[in-house]
């Protein structure tokens, strides 16, 4: 026991650690963790770039998480290798003679250790987290939104402003720029090298200010019916849930109203919109009919600019192509914008449907529409550039159909 | 962790020194297991950061979890030399390590590659590590991490290939052709340049320029950190930074089997005659010494891989008992592990061990194929030629600048794994800057040339 008192003072001498808990600097840092983080960061970069596969296959809206979890491999650092021989060989060991057959053995081929630093290639899966606020950041950076034009109606609306700087403030106002502008200047007067003061700090203030109200509302309009699949609904939701995130992202005052339809239409909440399911027939005016009701009920046209979004599988009721056809101009001609998304089963159609060539002539007639074919999660992100992209929705002649590569 | 082994230190050097090891002092110090296991994903206590280095780290972790590995201790040879042991070692354990240590001090200090390896980097390598570590953390400071993660990636994907025969400081090619003067011995000509000294100059021939490279050339970090057109001094520094830790690497690489043996005998013998050591403490020992030098496929299994402290400890006791410590000390002198393992795992001693050469069938199957040694000394070192890499060789380097790259496919016996030996273009052409072109066969076993040029990329 004293023996190995005694073993311990020259350990810690050894090391020179003044600290009796910390006997190296290898407990305060680990190189491996650095270099992993290094690798964490280099996997996130790479991920950026295939975001919109990921976004549109996972189950984010349904879980009501605020994370992705995307499953990754590590990443390899390349090396030249021989390609894998025709048949793998090596040396073993143990009671066996030549001719005898071992039966399947384990994916080790044992053709001896890897060199220097060690190459092995494991097979690691990692799994990534994403911040669903985030990915929004990432995939709209590219994207410019339909800008709001200001309609400046009777309304109008208070907001905090920027306005001026102040010696007193809260800290998460400080303005570290104008603070040390302040020190160098009272250093330049003084003599000798002086610290912060309390004198320097600026902090900005904020002041209540009214201007007239831009507001916005978009209204999200989805076919429930029978004969849209679950799939498909899923593909609507996925398309949905990124249009709204992105626009809030943008638009602080902005409305947002649910609608979903079968042979009725009914408006949601929110939540609900995300898990309603219906069954019957597809009446396609219906649906029309209500918005323009909510639309007539509660936004005036003249001082809000409206937006339309609908999905659908395209199969409208046949008696339905006329009344369709007027209640959707009837929104057209004062919305800023209006876009379909048709959810297709895959297998290509061979001429438009019923309800895109209701778009599609509205869109000819000089109206603000569009519309986008989804067929797979991968064309989810695919519409939402296609509308959201600088282009598309200014000019009324956007209506590529499926184009988009 | 228990640290009464420090006492047995004095003791077991004496017992050590009394039968003839010889080696250079060696600091040790107590490490917690997270380090230990950096140590061994890096090759060296402080290395340079990279991201691969974290990725390796990681499996390591997960490895560790699932209890494939544990790591008793790391030397690094040097005067001094560091011997890290783990701090989760008991006293028994850390006994043994302690010889272990001191059988790879002696190797180190004595046999031909760890020399001139020493010879040439000085005997500080785990410092010079460490000083590559803090050049590259500045040039991160002074250039960003993109920039000279692009080199790195370069550099370490290449890190095999060195040239073991040439200097770590070794001198670019000759600019100019060598040709000698003509002889002055007829008397016409010597009349002639006698007359003037202008017309003299005629008989001066001409300089020519010399090719580069004059030869294939092995070195591939040396020629890219030489002749790169457009290198910076800093992305120079890089390449030669991680090529002198290769240097470091190679001998480490190439007696693995002889070096682990080595230790292993001597700790084995060491502690068999330490009187010292209570008996309980002893039986630890040797039950943590058996569990080491075992062969994989204990009792009645079948391994289809060799334990190298298994193959090199066998090797080393049928040596001393045939031939004496003197000849075994020779032997631990002169050889690497290819001389070693052809020269003295012999016929007999194959057939002891049960080693096989086994072959995997077209349906998954293994089979057992042979047992003749020949084949078994070839099969052993496989993945040991050349730094355990495919052999590639600068063949030319052309007007344009492309870097010709030729791998010796005839010798290795196959053509590379293309996928990734494009990724491994696309590295090398960012630093080099000019397209980069390799030629090997493809999978079908026809020639072809890979390339990567910055409009691929």
């Amino acid at each position: 026991m004293a023996r190995s008192l005694e073993g311990d003072a020259t350990t810690s001498t050894a090391t020179g650690a003044a600290l009796p808990f910390i006997n190296g600097w290898y407990d305060l840092f680990s190189r491996g963790s650095r270099d992993w983080l290094r690798h964490s960061d280099k996997v996130r970069e790479a991920v950026r770039e295939h975001l919109p596969r990921i976004i549109a296959g996972s189950d984010i809206i349904n879980h009501g998480t605020r994370t992705v979890r995307v499953p990754m491999r590590v990443l390899e650092h390349y090396h030249f290798a021989l390609a894998p021989p025709e048949r793998p060989q090596g040396v073993g060991q143990g009671k066996a003679r030549p001719g005898d057959v071992l039966g399947q053995a384990g994916p080790q081929p044992g053709t001896g250790a890897q060199g220097g630093g060690g190459t092995e290639r494991g097979g690691v899966d990692l799994v990534l987290e994403f911040k669903v606020d985030d990915i929004i950041d990432w995939l709209w950076e590219e994207l410019r939104l339909p800008n709001l034009q200001a309609r400046v109606g009777p309304t109008e609306q208070s907001d905090w402003m920027r306005e001026g700087l102040d010696r007193h403030g809260a800290r998460s106002r400080l303005d570290r720029r104008r603070s040390f502008k302040e020190a160098i200047k009272r250093r330049a007067q003084g003599a000798g090298p002086q610290g912060f003061s309390n004198e320097d700090l600026r902090f900005r203030q904020l002041t209540r200010r009214r201007q007239p109200a831009t507001r916005a509302v978009v209204l999200l309009l989805m076919d429930v019916s029978g004969s849209m699949s679950e799939r498909d609904r899923q593909l609507a939701k996925t398309f949905f849930f990124w249009v709204v995130a992105g626009l809030r992202r943008v638009y602080r005052h902005l409305d947002t109203v649910f609608v979903a339809h079968t042979t009725e239409a009914w408006e949601f909440s929110e939540a609900q919109f995300f898990q309603v399911t219906g069954t019957g027939g597809t009446v396609a005016s219906a649906g029309f009919a209500k918005v323009r009701e909510i639309v007539d009920l509660r936004f005036n046209p003249a001082s809000c600019n409206v937006y339309l979004f609908y999905a659908s599988d395209g199969d409208n009721a046949s008696d339905d192509g006329a009344a369709a056809r007027s209640a959707l101009a009837a929104i057209a001609q004062d919305a800023s914008y209006s876009g379909y998304v048709e959810i297709g089963s895959g297998a290509a159609r061979s001429s438009a449907t019923e309800v895109t060539r209701v778009f599609q002539e509205l869109a000819a007639a000089g109206h603000p529409c569009g519309n986008y074919p989804i067929a797979d999660t991968a064309d989810v992100w695919a519409a939402v550039r296609h509308f959201f992209s600088a282009a598309a929705p200014a000019p009324a002649t956007a209506s590529a159909p499926g184009a988009e590569p | 962790m228990s640290s009464g082994w420090r006492s047995y230190l004095p003791r077991l050097e004496e017992l050590a020194r009394s039968q003839g090891l010889d080696w250079f002092p060696v600091e040790f110090e107590a490490v917690p297991d997270s380090f230990m296991m950096e140590i061994a994903v890096y090759g060296l206590p402080v290395r340079m950061p990279h991201w691969s280095f974290g990725a390796r780290y990681i499996y390591q972790l997960v490895q560790r979890h699932m209890g494939h590995s544990r790591l008793f201790e790391v030397v690094f040879p040097g005067n001094p030399g560091h011997a890290y042991l783990a701090a989760s070692n008991g006293l028994p354990e850390n006994i043994l390590v302690t010889a272990h240590v001191l059988g790879h001090a002696d190797f180190s200090k004595n046999n031909l590659l760890f020399r001139r390896c020493q010879e040439q980097i000085s005997d500080h390598i785990v410092e010079h590590a460490a000083s590559h570590a803090r050049q590259i953390e500045r040039a991160i400071e002074a250039h960003g991490i993109q920039a000279v993660e692009q080199v790195l990636d370069a550099a370490l994907s290449l890190e095999q290939y060195i040239d073991m025969d040439q200097s770590v400081r070794r001198q670019r090619f000759p600019e100019f052709l060598v040709t000698a003067p003509p002889a002055v011995d007829d008397t016409f000509r010597g009349r002639f340049s006698a007359l003037d000294a202008s017309a003299a100059e005629l008989f001066q021939p001409r300089q020519r320029r010399a090719p580069i490279p004059p030869h294939p050339e092995r070195d591939l970090l040396w020629f890219i950190a030489q002749y790169a057109p457009e290198l910076e001094s800093w992305e120079r520094d890089i390449f030669l930074a991680v090529r002198e830790e290769s240097f470091y690497f190679y001998p480490v690489f190439a007696t693995q089997i002889m070096n682990e043996g080595w230790a292993s005998y001597w700790h084995a013998r060491l502690l068999r005659e330490a009187s010292f050591v209570p008996q309980a403490a002893y039986l630890d020992a040797i039950k943590c010494h058996s569990d080491v030098v075992r062969p994989i496929a204990a009792g009645a299994q079948v391994a289809l891989s060799v334990n190298p402290y298994h193959l090199g400890f066998t090797i080393w006791e049928q040596i001393v008992a045939d031939a004496g410590l003197d000849a075994a000390r020779r032997i631990m002198s002169e050889d690497d592990d290819f001389s070693f393992v052809r020269n003295h795992l012999t016929r007999e001693l194959a057939a002891k061990m049960g080693l096989f050469r086994f072959e995997r069938q077209g349906d998954g199957q293994i089979k057992v194929v042979e047992d003749d040694i020949a084949a078994l000394h070839e099969n052993l070192m496989l993945g040991k030629y050349n730094f355990g890499a495919p052999r590639i060789t600068v063949s030319g380097l052309r007007n344009d600048g492309t870097l010709e790259l030729q791998h010796a496919s005839d010798i290795d016996g196959r053509g590379l794994d293309v996928e990734r030996a494009r990724k491994v273009l696309e590295y090398v052409q960012r630093v080099w800057r000019r397209p980069v072109v390799l030629q090997t066969l493809d999978s079908a076993g026809q020639s072809t040339e890979l390339s990567a040029s910055a409009a691929a990329a």
